[in-house]
């Protein structure tokens, strides 16, 4: 919906063809034929879909620019610019302690965002429900690129040091039984208490929506960071979109 | 000078051959993935000699493939280089070695290897082959960004 907002507001229109399943590839459409057909109609494609690597493809298939909007446990880099963008209001980004907590291993925001903070000298926090860590590969090509990977079991070891916490929700489905959710999730809440000991200048992050990662209590803290995030999402995607069309 | 007994019987369990391509070198218990990298299956028309775990000075053991009638391209052999990087392919014509030849590692491979990712989109019916690039850490999908550091041969399409 962002990006149809940013269209809006530089004075295009959009049309969406909305999910995967409403379109006609669940008609049996491959996405290369889909991707030929809209570049005929649109000036630029914005695609979010369930498999890793197809805005990748859609940029093979496509005669117009194309911007990932989300490649199923992949990555999705406008929402990472907004990020950027989030973390730079607050404080400059060179060199600071970023924690991501949550689903590590199909949460896409954080893997670009991982990404993106290694180019910045950014030290990274994890903390992650076993069996949901950040993907091997990724990690290592982060250590690869010089940054700092710091594994935690408990937030409560690490709130006290970090400059941002990138808070990412944990799916239901990654688990077995709704009684092993329940327990995970419940560990990884982020409420007022946990972030007594924080730094004056701790920023509170999410990619949203939220289930129950962040108590309601949180919003009204001055970290809470998360709505303000979501409306950069606006101006960010404008200029994206400004851009590849140029 | 005369033949040693391993040469001799190695003469014995692979005839040499008239027009073709001898794939020599490869390293030993590889020679049945080399002619899958290959895409030679029973189907295809070519006279097919395989010879594995033979005794090589150098090797300890080797595998050999012999292909009548058919002259690989570099293309085609530099994929051998995935699974074995010190076979050497001599094209044989009227029974003469015309040209003999490493294999190099290509920097892209398409079409080869399948996506260990379930999740990948070259795992679908997608018109597209798979496609990754060789790095030192492995085989990365140009798709997915998945990345292959170990049995390979078990991703062989």
């Amino acid at each position: 919906m962002s990006f149809e907002s940013a269209m809006a507001r530089l004075g295009g229109t959009s049309l969406s063809v909305g999910s995967v399943e409403a379109c006609s590839i669940a008609k049996g459409e491959t996405l290369a034929d889909t991707i030929r057909v809209v570049s005929g109609y649109a000036d630029a494609i914005v695609i979010r879909h369930p498999k890793e690597g197809a805005a990748r493809l859609a940029a093979e298939f496509a005669t117009v620019p194309v911007i990932n909007a989300g490649d199923g446990a992949g990555q999705h880099p406008s929402q990472t610019l907004l990020d950027l963008y989030t973390i730079r209001q607050s404080m400059p980004i060179d060199r600071i302690d970023v924690a991501l907590i949550g689903d590590l291993r199909y949460g896409r925001t954080a893997h670009s965002l991982a990404s993106a903070l290694s180019l910045y000298n950014a030290r990274l926090h994890i903390i992650s429900p076993k069996g949901l860590e950040l993907p091997a590969t990724l990690a290592a090509d982060l250590r690869e690129k010089g940054m700092e990977i710091v594994e935690h079991d408990d937030l409560n070891d690490v709130i006290c040091d970090v400059d941002v916490l990138y808070v990412t929700r944990i799916q239901r489905e990654r688990f077995p039984d709704s009684a092993s959710y329940f327990n995970v999730a419940s560990s990884y809440r982020i409420t007022p208490e946990l972030l007594a000991g924080a730094k004056d200048h701790l920023i509170v992050l999410h990619p949203l929506p939220r289930i129950d990662e962040i108590d309601p209590r949180v919003d009204e803290l001055p970290y809470a960071r998360y709505f303000e995030q979501s409306r950069n999402g606006v101006p960010v995607r404008m200029a994206m979109l400004m851009r590849v069309m140029q | 000078m005369k033949k040693t007994e391993n040469e001799e019987n190695e003469g014995l369990l692979v005839r040499r051959i008239k027009n073709g391509t001898v794939i020599d070198h490869i390293d030993g218990g590889e020679a049945l993935n080399v002619v899958k990298i290959l895409g030679i299956t029973g189907t295809t028309q070519e006279a097919l000699s395989i010879a594995t775990n033979v005794p090589s000075r150098n090797m300890g053991c080797k595998d050999i493939v012999k292909l009548t009638n058919r002259e690989l391209s570099k293309e085609e052999v530099d994929r051998i280089a995935l699974i074995s990087p010190r076979a050497t392919i001599n094209i044989i014509r009227n029974f003469k070695v015309c040209e003999k030849k490493g294999v190099e590692i290509p920097s892209l491979i398409v079409g080869i290897v399948r996506c260990p990712n379930p999740g990948c989109i070259s795992n679908t019916n997608e018109p597209i082959q798979s496609k990754f690039a060789v790095l030192p850490k492995g085989l990365h999908c140009s798709y997915c960004d998945w990345v292959i550091t170990k049995d390979l041969t078990s991703y062989i399409i």
